[in-house]
């Protein structure tokens, strides 16, 4: 049976603290890597449009020496000829090594994942998870504050649909003495089974609010999303909730000198361009940290050390 | 009131009063050529009042099915006139096929030939959620 990484809790917190190391070593040398991969191959299923997902996927697998196949949307597949995320997914696993999927509906990877001879990596499904992403921000966390452990982290905007949230809230409960401040209009809230699985049952405290003046001046790291149009069935609620957070300079007034901004991305309006100026802005790390990450963990599924 | 005793087949005890046909119908007994006896709101010291199912047949129960929708319920296999073996439920861990996931945006709304498969995650709150999008499902909602 192929390992797979459906949900961030299918890598140990061990596991996790190997993998920020390999990238970090990466990040130091990666000559040492360029040929890693050789004569592998990543198939890169993307049922639904992403830019920074898929591309980190594709650079990551260029830059251990590996080729890329697949596609960018569920159009130019046989998806849309009514094929099953299954039968595509056993197609695809006879050709690559190891695949990445993202698709609109939850689930899908871990569907996928029963029919697959490769290793499946969950690149995003619908509102549920996004695992590489929880890596990328751990690794940008771990880079930014030098620990995992021992912070207040602000999660602002939809909370509701935000799948990095919710890999990220599930990937932070591992660890010790984190605050965690929930920061979301009331219909956005973060999902009653992530805070029962992920808090409740640990008995990590939380804080729910839905101001985000009121908290900023006690975050260490604020993690600001993106209101996801693509998620609501109904666009009257998403022009009433799309504007809920923006940050914009005078709102980072009261906050910590040494607070890290991170953002999923993409963004819309919720950060202004002018705070990509400030120093605390560590989203567009956080772009590049992604491929670090991913290099990372293309060699663990393939069992490849260098 | 009287029931023949069956001599190879299978009782089910302590069910909850009322909940007898619920399980008549997951269990699919209406299919069944064999007798099949409901007895509704038999008094019971433990319970106050309970159902029982006499099937006169030795099938073998879904007992997932059972501990799912009420894990208090006995299973008494019957041999030659005889209980030869008392089996108490509990939770199971895993259900495939039994529920289906609300969700619609779960993969399984959308590709209804997968398995569904739902993991016990509270057995306290007797609480499963879908393998596929962790939507909750409790017992109650059978």
């Amino acid at each position: 049976m192929p390992r797979n990484i459906i949900d961030i809790t299918d890598l140990s917190v061990e596991e996790i603290g190997e993998l920020i190391a390999t990238a970090e070593d990466i990040i130091k040398d990666p000559a040492r890597y360029q040929s890693a991969c050789a004569h592998k191959q990543l198939a890169t299923l993307f049922f639904e449009p992403s830019t920074r997902t898929r591309l980190s996927f594709e650079s990551a697998m260029l830059a251990l020496g590996g080729s890329v196949l697949g596609f960018s949307e569920a159009a130019s597949s046989s998806t849309a000829k009514g094929e099953t995320v299954g039968d595509t997914v056993h197609t695809v696993s006879c050709y690559a090594d190891i695949i990445a999927m993202r698709h609109p509906k939850e689930g899908a990877p871990y569907a996928a994942a029963q029919f697959s001879e490769a290793p499946i990596i969950n690149a995003g499904d619908g509102g549920h998870n996004h695992p590489t992403q929880t890596l990328t921000d751990l690794l940008t966390i771990h880079r930014e504050k030098g620990r995992l452990d021992g912070f207040t982290i602000g999660f602002c905007g939809d909370l509701k649909f935000g799948r990095t949230v919710h890999s990220l809230v599930n990937a932070l409960s591992r660890y010790d003495n984190i605050n965690f401040v929930l920061i979301s209009p009331q219909e956005l809230k973060l999902p009653r089974y992530v805070k029962e699985e992920a808090l409740k049952k640990r008995g990590i405290p939380y804080q729910q609010t839905d101001s985000l003046d009121s908290v900023i001046p006690d975050l260490d790291i604020l993690y600001m999303t993106r209101v996801q149009k693509e998620r609501f069935f109904n666009e009257e609620d998403y022009l009433r909730l799309k504007d809920s957070y923006i940050l914009t300079p005078e709102k980072l007034v009261p906050a910590k000198a040494d607070l890290s901004i991170l953002h999923p991305l993409p963004r819309v309006n919720e950060i202004s361009v002018a705070v990509d100026r400030d120093p605390r802005a560590a989203y567009w790390k956080q772009v590049k940290n992604g491929k670090f990450i991913r290099m990372a963990l293309i060699m663990k599924l393939l069992d490849i050390r260098v | 009131m009287n029931i023949d005793s069956i001599q190879n087949g299978v009782v089910l005890d302590h069910i909850q009063a009322g909940k007898s046909m619920d399980i008549y119908k997951s269990l699919h007994l209406d299919q069944l050529d064999c007798s099949v006896a409901i007895i509704k709101n038999v008094r019971s010291g433990r319970m106050g009042k309970k159902d029982i199912i006499k099937i006169d047949s030795p099938l073998e129960v879904d007992v997932d099915v059972l501990g799912y929708i009420d894990d208090k319920i006995t299973v008494n296999i019957i041999r030659d006139g005889q209980r030869v073996e008392k089996r108490r439920l509990e939770p199971p861990k895993k259900l495939v096929n039994i529920i289906r996931c609300k969700n619609p945006r779960c993969i399984t709304v959308a590709e209804p030939q997968l398995d569904s498969i739902f993991l016990l995650s509270d057995p306290e709150r007797h609480v499963y959620r879908c393998a596929y999008c962790d939507t909750a499902k409790g017992k109650k909602n059978f």
